[in-house]
């Protein structure tokens, strides 16, 4: 161990301590039997139970996982277009313009966003065909069209790294292109799909800005009860609700990380296995 | 044995895929509308090209143009909607054009305006500026790390991304008050007797957006510093270099598109950030995103509120072109490889 090592330790050390303090010290003050969340009274988990007592936080939650299901799926669905499209397809007239679009969401505040839908569907509400209250369906629009973009990146780094030669292969051999589509290019690109799904799931359930804007009055999504209970303050109820979720992510996480790291270590097997096989012939 | 079975489940998988899919394609309906589609001009490829690029326009490029429309408009506080329209027939004759550029003489007047904005700079500068301090070592620490260790730290720095942005921020709020772990510990210890005043403040604000944006600085820098070529800085030091000076000499110019990368993630959106400052910062506390949201949701103007989005926009199309560019050409080297 050198200067440069036991400096590189520390700031790691620090780091991870900067990232998860926070999130154990919710954790932790959830099972506190005060009200005063910074105060120790003794273990309990009596929030919980309110916690799943609180009508309108559970109906909150409800309607954003609905919003949140769809939205993924939506994203997912124009998203891989969307990543197809700037892989493979090559030039075309407006392929500048398109790839702008495409990732400009990612980097545009939120503000701008919330607030240029909410205009759109307001300009829009007299047109026939438009739903003339706004809440579940606009959410889900201004959520499809935030992250669909992350599907889009994700979608198309998959397909950049792996060449098209297996593609052009089954094109040389007859096949047509919705075939080569399903049977070569989706079963590629799934794992990427996959993780875009989960991550549009994870960016619409968590969005509070754009889905303020693009609410009705009478719609309230998950983030929005969670803001309008903590802007008056720490309530534990809302640490016993983190507590929920952060267990559910860390759940889902260790076992895709173990998934992964599975699948890694068969498919070096098999590599392996084939590289023995190549020297014996 | 168990292995066996298994590949060839996937192979009957994908043979039963593949007669599924020869029996739509050859059948009478799928063959009819493509015959149609080609007829009238339109190739599979302008199809798939079309659905995202229509998403797009009606939900990205038409939104922003009706932004840019109401922010000429002049407000209207009693009208529905609350703003006045840009084109009027008069007499049915006449299309008058009514460009007001009221509101950006007004943004420009109201020193509230400026003043947001020129704060909301510095605290994205200064924010990102402490990300890279902060995360410059951590993203170096990973990538150097025992390749046993690095899929996890990875996943570690990755783990709160998922978890709530809006929990996390609430975090903060437990940990800063008057009565929150920080203020026990130090008076606990004794550095202090009465509670020291960090919630509402700028202070916490800073902790909350360097907290929140700290992934987005560590995840690109970490994937530049893992690609590069360690035998250089070898070549460096068995020729004398000492190591910083290696590091300042080879390291650091190596990894300066991974800084502009995570720097523009994070500064980009930190400057519009309304939901930090509302819980963390203080009731003073003037961030753009923030007026905007006052703007529209408090004083209901929305031509105010649509020329600050531009504003905002404009400010921001240098660091967003950046990004971009640095985006392409990392998608390019990637497709060179």
């Amino acid at each position: 161990m050198n200067n440069r090592s036991y400096f590189l330790l520390t700031a790691l050390v620090l780091g991870f301590a900067f990232l998860y303090v926070p999130i154990l010290s919710m954790v932790v003050y959830s099972f506190n039997e005060s009200r005063l969340v910074t105060v120790w009274g003794g273990f309990s988990v009596k929030w919980y139970g309110e916690l799943f007592e609180n009508r309108q936080m559970l109906q909150a939650a409800w309607l954003s996982l609905r919003i949140a299901t769809v939205t993924a799926t939506g994203a997912v669905i124009i998203g891989t277009l969307a990543g197809l499209v700037l892989a493979r397809f090559g030039k075309f007239r407006t392929r500048t313009i398109f790839a702008g679009m495409v990732t400009a969401p990612l980097v545009m505040p939120e503000v701008i966003t919330g607030l240029s839908l909410l205009l759109l569907f307001v300009a829009l509400a007299p047109w026939p065909f438009v739903p003339d209250s706004r809440g579940f369906s606009t959410i889900t629009i201004a959520h499809i069209t935030l992250t669909m973009s992350y599907v889009t990146v994700v979608v198309q780094s998959r397909l950049s790294t792996m060449d098209d030669s297996l593609e052009e292969a089954a094109m040389d051999l007859g096949a047509r292109p919705t075939k080569v589509f399903l049977l070569i290019t989706l079963p590629i690109i799934a794992p990427a799909m996959i993780s875009g799904w989960l991550l549009a799931f994870t960016l619409s359930l968590d969005d509070l800005v754009i889905a303020s804007f693009t609410s009705g009055p009478s719609t309230n999504t998950l983030p929005m009860m969670i803001f309008s209970t903590v802007r008056r303050g720490v309530t534990p109820q809302i640490n016993a609700l983190a507590t929920i979720m952060v267990a559910i992510v860390t759940v889902f996480v260790i076992i895709a990380g173990i998934t992964m790291s599975r699948q890694e270590r068969r498919r070096q097997m098999d590599m392996r296995l084939a590289a023995a096989a190549g020297k014996h012939q | 044995m168990a292995k066996q079975s298994y590949v060839s489940l996937g192979e009957r998988l994908m043979l039963g895929i593949d007669k599924l899919l020869s029996n739509v394609l050859h059948s009478p309906p799928y063959r009819w509308s493509s015959g149609i589609l080609r007829r009238i001009g339109l190739s599979g490829r302008t199809l798939v090209i079309a659905v995202p690029w229509i998403w797009l326009l009606l939900f990205f490029l038409i939104p922003f143009i009706i932004v840019l429309k109401i922010s000429f408009a002049e407000t209207r506080w009693l009208g529905t909607p609350p703003y006045s329209p840009l084109f009027e027939w008069v007499n049915n004759q006449y299309l008058q054009v009514k460009f007001n550029l009221g509101n950006y003489l007004f943004l420009l007047q109201d020193s509230l305006y400026l003043k947001a904005f020129l704060s909301s700079l510095k605290v994205a500068g200064v924010s990102t500026v402490f990300c890279l301090l902060l995360g410059y070592p951590m993203a170096y620490g990973i990538a150097r790390a025992n390749a046993k260790w690095r899929n996890t730290l990875l996943l570690l720095i990755i783990l709160p991304f998922w978890t709530s942005f809006l929990l996390r921020v609430y975090a903060w709020m437990g940990l800063l008050g008057n009565n929150g772990l920080i203020n026990q510990i130090l008076q606990g210890v004794g550095l202090v007797n009465e509670p020291v005043t960090m919630l509402n403040t700028d202070f916490a604000m800073y902790i909350g957006i360097v907290y929140s944006y700290l992934p987005f600085m560590i995840l690109p820098l970490y994937s530049n510093l893992e690609k590069h070529d360690l035998t250089l800085l070898e070549a460096a030091v068995d020729l004398g270099c000492k190591p910083f000076k290696a590091f300042l000499a080879i390291t650091l110019p190596l990894s300066v598109p991974g800084i502009i990368a995570g720097s523009m993630l994070v500064f980009i959106p930190a400057v519009g950030e309304f939901v930090i400052p509302r819980l963390l910062g203080g009731t003073d506390s003037l961030m753009i995103g923030r007026v905007l949201w006052d703007e529209y949701f408090l004083n209901r103007n929305w031509p105010i509120a649509s020329a600050v989005a531009i504003a905002l926009l404009i400010l921001l199309v240098i660091p967003i072109m950046i990004f971009q560019r640095y985006q392409m050409q990392e998608a390019g080297g990637l497709a060179r490889r």
